[in-house]
């Protein structure tokens, strides 16, 4: 082997060769019965646009419900591999954590007092 | 295996951002726990404190670092150093000024939408309005950005530069979406500024992995001890540092990535306009001299060519296009991208005297730009039934304002006077000082093309300034179509502070001058 890079190469080929391969396949053999679900917007909530005037309020519940996860789920992530390395980082990494939830509580703390888990 | 050390951290060192970051922490339990009555005058009186003692900080900061010398803070993250620490004081003065105007309510209302997720135009807008609803998540939003912006100019490795930067920015995404009035127009400008920010944001993170992969590390002064030392990868790191430099120029808005700077400077609410365009400016103007004069002066050779254009055109564009504009905030955003191409020429300069005159030059610019978006928050256009309704920013409008408020007009023009870099104001002696800098770097054709498009400046700045006092006013007497509207007292301070500054860095310039002149090594 005379670059070390060339397998990363190889693999980059591969992966946009399955994103796109895939998407081409399905387009080309796959069926087409369409109706008035499956032209929707997918997992996305509500659609975006256009609004009617006069509709009120843009209506953000799928996006609170999105952020409040991102909020949870970034929690989760930084508490893993501290959860991993515990013994190492002893006094430190707990108040560095502490610190981590804390801030990470305040904007649940004000989604929570200003309404944002209240579906209706 | 590694043993795990923990890092030494200096709070004091800290205690400017700290207070900065803290407060904006407390800003939103304020919005979660404060009734909606008090909510508002607990946030301006948190913003104005905490930038005040943030302030005070840095002052202390700096006495100690004069005393005991530069320290390397944080594990090496941060720098704390004369010319940090005179930006974070710059940055927070204008900052200050800043919140101010943007805490005004000038004729009874503030420059924000009451309820920001209500659709333009719809009943649910009118219905906020008229219950007097108003967002003031804008101060902790505000405080994040000073903070992220007080990091900026500290930052000595790129990871920590790439988080400021992001702090910095998602706010100032955010609160450009929040004008009052021209909904649309401002949510346009929300949305460009994100899409924009975050292709540099990808610039920026591409140039940080090609210069890691270049030399291992992050952190500046290595890279600076790798670039001499590393050969056959030049390519790697002169594309990493260009990317990074985009990046940076992007937030400053040099041309050619200056695209954003007239749309959202235009639609964004008119003091975070001010907000912004003074203190984003002096944060990534800081960093910029930080990462060329640390890292760069060993690729000199390289880079100049690349340098010498974006200053070249970012002079020329910048000035040509703000000669054709009829909107006075386009105008100033126009005058602002031609101001960049003036500063770049400290930061080409590559000499001691470059990092002092470039922090000048932007206190003197910061002051000006806050004055001057604070008065076009006052000048307003009344509606047939003589209601005060948006600003009036066509310059048409501004005809004659000298005549019926000369106190607004003579403020307006101080601060236009100095942007054109007259004498008697901070603007001429900024610009004297960054010229004599590029002199003193080599950088002598840039300097002749510097002179001449600050002559063709003047061409626009004075137009106004005529248009104000020499010409008749457009309305009648009894309906003069443009109004001034009272201000809580905030704006009008903030202006008096702005002039005053102005007057004095142009006619008393000594004590600024020498505690810049302090300012002229970073550490490495």
């Amino acid at each position: 082997m005379t670059n070390p890079y060339i397998p990363l190469l190889i693999m980059g080929g591969l992966a946009l060769l399955l994103g796109v391969g895939g998407l081409a396949a399905s387009a080309v053999i796959g069926p087409k019965r369409y109706n008035k679900i499956k032209v929707d917007a997918y997992e996305c909530g509500i659609q975006p646009s256009p609004h009617s005037i006069g509709a009120g309020r843009f209506p953000i519940k799928y996006y609170i419900v999105a952020m409040t996860f991102i909020i949870f789920d970034i929690e989760v992530v930084f508490l893993y591999p501290w959860a991993v390395s515990f013994a190492e980082l002893a006094g430190f990494g707990l108040i560095a954590m502490f610190g981590f939830l804390f801030l990470i509580t305040v904007p649940f703390v004000y989604e929570w007092r200003r309404g944002g888990l209240d579906w209706d | 295996m590694n043993q795990f050390v923990p890092p030494e951290i200096d709070w004091a060192a800290l205690s400017p951002v700290l207070i900065v970051l803290g407060l904006a922490v407390v800003g939103v339990l304020v919005e979660a726990f404060v009734p909606m009555r008090a909510r508002r005058a607990t946030q301006v009186v948190l913003a104005v404190v905490g930038v005040g003692a943030a302030l005070v900080a840095v002052a202390w900061r700096w006495v100690v670092v004069q005393d005991e010398g530069p320290t390397a803070v944080v594990a090496g993250a941060l720098r704390e150093d004369a010319p940090a620490l005179l930006a974070q004081a710059i940055l927070l003065v204008c900052a200050f000024v800043g919140l101010l105007v943007i805490a005004d309510r000038s004729s009874g209302e503030d420059a924000f939408a009451p309820a920001a997720a209500a659709i333009p135009g719809s009943a649910y807008e009118a219905e906020a309005r008229k219950a007097g609803l108003a967002q003031t998540e804008v101060f902790p939003l505000t405080m994040f950005a000073v903070g992220g912006m007080l990091v900026f100019p500290a930052a000595a490795d790129l990871l920590t530069l790439f988080i400021a930067l992001e702090v910095l920015s998602l706010p100032l995404y955010l609160l450009a979406g929040l004008a009052r009035r021209r909904r649309l127009l401002s949510q346009e400008a929300s949305l460009k500024y994100f899409l924009l920010g975050a292709f540099s944001s990808a610039f920026f993170l591409m140039g940080i992995a090609l210069l890691y992969g270049y030399s291992g590390s992050v952190r500046f002064d290595e890279l600076a001890t790798a670039v001499p030392a590393t050969s056959g990868l030049d390519g790697m790191l002169l594309a990493g540092v260009l990317l990074v430099i985009v990046g940076l120029l992007f937030k400053v808005g040099a041309v050619p990535f200056h695209s954003w700077v007239p749309d959202v400077y235009q639609g964004a609410p008119t003091p975070i306009t001010g907000f912004m365009a003074a203190c984003t400016k002096i944060a990534a103007f800081a960093a910029l001299l930080r990462f060329v004069y640390v890292v760069v002066p060993g690729l000199q050779w390289d880079l100049t060519v690349a340098l010498w254009v974006i200053a070249i055109l970012t002079m020329i564009v910048g000035t040509v296009l703000a000669v054709v504009q009829t909107d006075m905030k386009r105008m100033l955003a126009y005058s602002s991208v031609a101001h960049a191409g003036f500063l770049l020429l400290g930061v080409i300069a590559l000499v001691p005297s470059g990092i002092s005159s470039v922090l000048f030059y932007l206190l003197a610019y910061g002051l000006a730009t806050v004055g001057a978006f604070g008065l076009l928050t006052l000048v307003r256009e009344r509606d047939a039934d003589g209601n005060v309704t948006g600003e009036a920013l066509h310059l048409s409008q501004w005809a004659g304002l000298g005549r019926r408020h000369p106190v607004l007009a003579v403020c307006f023009t101080l601060f236009l006077i100095s942007f054109a870099g007259i004498p008697l104001t901070g603007g001429f002696i900024g610009k004297f000082l960054v010229f004599g800098a590029a002199i003193e770097g080599g950088a002598w054709p840039l300097v002749v093309i510097a002179v001449l498009a600050s002559a063709a400046a003047a061409f626009f700045y004075v137009r106004v300034i005529v248009l104000m006092f020499f010409t008749e006013p457009a309305g009648t007497d009894a309906d003069p179509g443009t109004t001034v509207v009272r201000t809580e007292g905030l704006t009008a301070v903030a202006v008096v502070v702005c002039a005053i500054g102005t007057v004095l860095l142009g006619v008393l310039p000594g004590p600024i001058l020498d505690l810049t002149a302090s300012a002229t090594k970073f550490m490495l």
